[in-house]
């Protein structure tokens, strides 16, 4: 017996429109929206470069939004100087493709004159706030792009699109605005800027899957190669000039790629053989981990790192 | 998830939709279970859950911690705010508002809802329909959330009896078509046991409709453009002035109803000027028609004044433009909206200054009743709004557009968000309350 109440129906023919969009589509046209309406509210935006995956999708879509004039905003990378130097090449070379201007805020400067000191773990990833709300406060920036999803991490789940930073680029996840429709807000008194978050509703999934569809170029840390690695916090990290391998630490040939890039001395590898997109692309799908998860020391440094570190600054 | 191939990822459409919870009704279990049983879950968010409960003295892990993201969350077990989740089946992708039940439901439900295109509204099967759910029942109806959909979640707890549901399920469906709600669909679920969530329920064989989820995969993303009011709102315009396009110049935007096509006559507002679509640029690409919520650029035959904040609509088919606004709205902000307040309203892509002439009446959520002149309205407040604006604006009836019918208040002082505005008249205020100080007029 099946009940009579359980379905009423509006009228639909219980399909999809051939007018809905792909969620590629919808989640591309969203983004490029937030694109739009920074550049016609804001006076000086600045996207963050890293040269890493969700940047250059950000960049992409940037350049989409604005064609065929070029995009009316500049770059904006914090060099931790742990950098992959594959990373660094593709960064510059982009810029120039682009014609672009790139600022460039240098964690190494910081601690070359005193500013900031060494952690012991020899790592720069938590050294990077200070350069970058110094440098957004010098350069006047108002408008900060980043490419931080809200699938990544609990707490940036509660992120805004539209995220007001006060004068010290303090997030306060109490006072935070509530984002209705598609209008956006983005009023901020002199000294505050705004976090803007295009790449707020897209996974993992939906990045690769919109590089291997718009056929981007990535840096090839993306994609399966041979490696000197040692492993460290049940990561495989790569050897370098920022104090691994340590004593106790053997340096291995891995057949390995990242899943993300950041600073080297915190970003670890994973083991692979995914040569083209299309396997990378099976291979997340596959995974049980999460990209954070696999491949990040410093969020597991303690349960609310990524919510402590964006209280202060940290994009 | 590893038997899904990467052409079946690229086919799914996209759904977002809201959850509206109350305290205990099972909305944390359900959220859960369906990342949980999704697989969206993965080994390291399990065993970062598994041992923050083991620190608590927690014997099993509290998926609650899987969704409260931040220190305040767990240090008081609330949840403070929405939250957005993302989950995928081999047919669709989710974006999930998770809005919390607690006190201030109100304003984050509307948050919720006002980009959703299906709203869950739980109840507990021992309780039936209470008036929580008759609050979220009017939210979803002012909002006009296409799809509801009744979860009658615990049904273990009344031992999966048919008339249980039934009962609860006609009362909600009468109540909540009286409001407007275009489509119920009622399932009776357990979260805890996982009956009807993602696989049928071997204990209630008398249902015959589609698991919580299948219906999620299943439900139409409806864009019915015949009835639709084609509205373009110029975000930016784009001038090359290079010298391979010295003449280009597009007026860039997000299609918010209806499609546009070259060759169409358009009238651009305020300023009323007239000329044709010459081109359309999707992203860089030509095309010769495009449809709401694609990001276009359209090129116009004739070079007239457009800037940010204009609409483009069909000559044939273009909203009247004013400045007074009558509108529901909801109230988000702490701090009260009073009459007299000056404000900034943004409509679109538009912002202009504004002022809250009168606010005739206040809607009792309970019981959809009018409290006539309130004097103000405070936080998680709905309401009746009259509003001059100090500039025309070219509104459509939220009714008929929930893109050019929305509006946010701002305060012009320090940015916050104040309000929620719905144009036009809602299903609250059947018979619009007399207004005395309306004989005054307008003017300033």
């Amino acid at each position: 017996m099946t009940t009579t109440v359980a379905t009423v129906k509006g009228g639909e023919d219980g399909t999809d429109s051939p007018y809905a969009l792909s969620h590629l589509d919808a989640l591309e046209s969203e983004a490029v929206h937030i694109f739009r309406e920074v550049a016609g509210e804001f006076e000086r935006p600045v996207i963050l470069f890293s040269g890493g995956k969700d940047s250059i999708v950000m960049l992409h879509l940037a350049l989409k939004a604005f064609a065929p004039a070029a995009i009316p905003f500049t770059l904006l990378h914090v060099d931790t100087g742990h950098n992959f130097p594959e990373v660094i090449e593709y960064r510059d070379r982009t810029v120039e493709k682009h014609n672009l201007r790139l600022h460039v805020a240098s964690v190494q400067d910081y601690i070359d004159r005193g500013a900031l000191k060494e952690r012991p773990d020899g790592t720069h990833n938590p050294l990077q706030t200070v350069p970058l709300t110094e440098k957004i406060q010098s350069e006047r920036f108002d408008a900060v792009f980043g490419g931080g999803r809200r699938d990544e991490e609990k707490a940036r789940a509660k992120e805004r699109v539209f995220s007001l930073r006060d004068e010290f680029s303090q997030w306060d996840p109490r006072r935070q605005r509530p984002e209705l429709w598609n209008l956006y807000n983005g009023r901020h008194a002199p000294g505050e800027h705004v976090r803007v978050f295009p790449l707020s509703n897209w996974t993992e999934l939906d990045v690769w899957q919109y590089i291997a569809r718009e056929g981007i170029e990535l840096p090839d840390i993306y994609f399966a190669h041979e490696r000197d690695v040692f492993a460290r916090n049940g990561m495989w990290l790569t050897a370098g000039e920022w104090g691994g391998p340590k004593d106790g630490e053997t340096v291995e040939k891995r057949l390995i790629r990242y899943r993300t890039v950041g600073d080297m001395s915190c970003t670890g590898a994973v083991d692979s053989d995914a040569v083209t997109l299309e396997q990378v692309i099976t291979e997340i799908a596959a995974s049980r981990l999460t990209e954070r998860g696999a491949t990040r020391a410093d969020d597991k440094m303690s349960e609310a790192a990524m919510e402590d570190r964006k209280r202060e600054g940290y994009f | 998830m590893s038997t899904i191939t990467t052409e079946e990822l690229s086919a799914t459409t996209l759904l977002r939709f809201a959850t509206a919870g109350s305290v205990d009704d099972g909305k944390s279990t359900l959220v859960g279970r369906l990342l949980h049983d999704s697989k969206s879950v993965l080994t390291d968010q399990l065993e970062a859950v598994e041992h923050a409960s083991r620190n608590r003295g927690q014997d099993a892990p509290d998926l609650a911690l899987l969704t409260d993201g931040l220190r305040a969350e767990r240090e008081q077990g609330i949840t403070i705010d929405v939250a957005y989740r993302y989950f995928a089946t081999p047919r669709r992708r989710f974006i999930l508002a998770d809005t919390p039940g607690h006190v201030q439901y109100t304003r984050n439900m509307v948050t919720g809802a006002s980009t959703a295109e299906l709203t869950v509204i739980l109840v507990d099967a021992r309780n039936g329909v209470v008036e929580q759910t008759r609050r979220h029942a009017a939210i979803a109806a002012l909002l006009r959330v296409p799809h509801v959909v009744l979860a009658v979640n615990k049904m273990d707890l009344v031992d999966y009896q048919e008339p249980v549901f039934a009962a609860i399920a006609e009362e909600f469906t009468a109540y909540a078509l009286e409001l407007g709600v275009p489509e119920i669909t009622a399932i009776p679920i357990s979260a805890l046991a996982g009956d009807n969530v993602v696989d049928p329920s071997a204990n209630m064989d008398w249902y015959g409709g589609p698991t919580f989820l299948e219906h999620l995969e299943t439900v139409p993303v409806t864009h019915d453009l015949s009835h639709c009011h084609a509205r373009l709102p110029v975000q930016y315009v784009i001038r090359p002035q290079s010298a391979e396009h010295p003449d280009y110049r597009g007026y860039a935007g997000q299609i918010a109803a209806g499609s546009f096509r070259v060759g169409e006559s358009v009238t651009v507002l305020p300023s009323g000027r007239k000329s044709k679509i010459s081109g359309i640029d999707l992203l860089g690409e030509p095309v010769d028609i495009a449809w709401t919520t694609q990001s276009v650029t359209l090129l116009l035959e004739d070079d007239i004044d457009i800037s940010r904040g204009d609409l483009i609509v069909p000559a044939k088919d273009a909203p009247a433009t004013t400045q007074d606004i009558e509108a529901t709205v909801c109230h988000v902000a702490d701090a009260a909206l009073t009459v007299g307040h000056r404000v900034l309203l943004k409509h679109g892509t538009r912002t202009v200054k504004a002022i809250v002439k009168d606010i005739p009446s206040r809607l009792t959520l309970d019981d959809l009743s009018l409290h006539p002149h309130p004097g103000q309205l405070v936080a998680n407040d709905i309401g009746r709004v009259k509003i001059r604006t100090a500039e025309p604006l070219p509104v459509d009836s939220y009714a008929d557009s929930r893109r050019t019918g929305s509006f946010i208040l701002i305060d012009p002082s320090d940015g916050t968000t104040l309000t929620a505005g719905m144009v036009g008249e809602s299903f609250a205020a059947p018979e619009p309350v007399k207004d005395e100080a309306d004989d005054d007029g307008w003017d300033f």
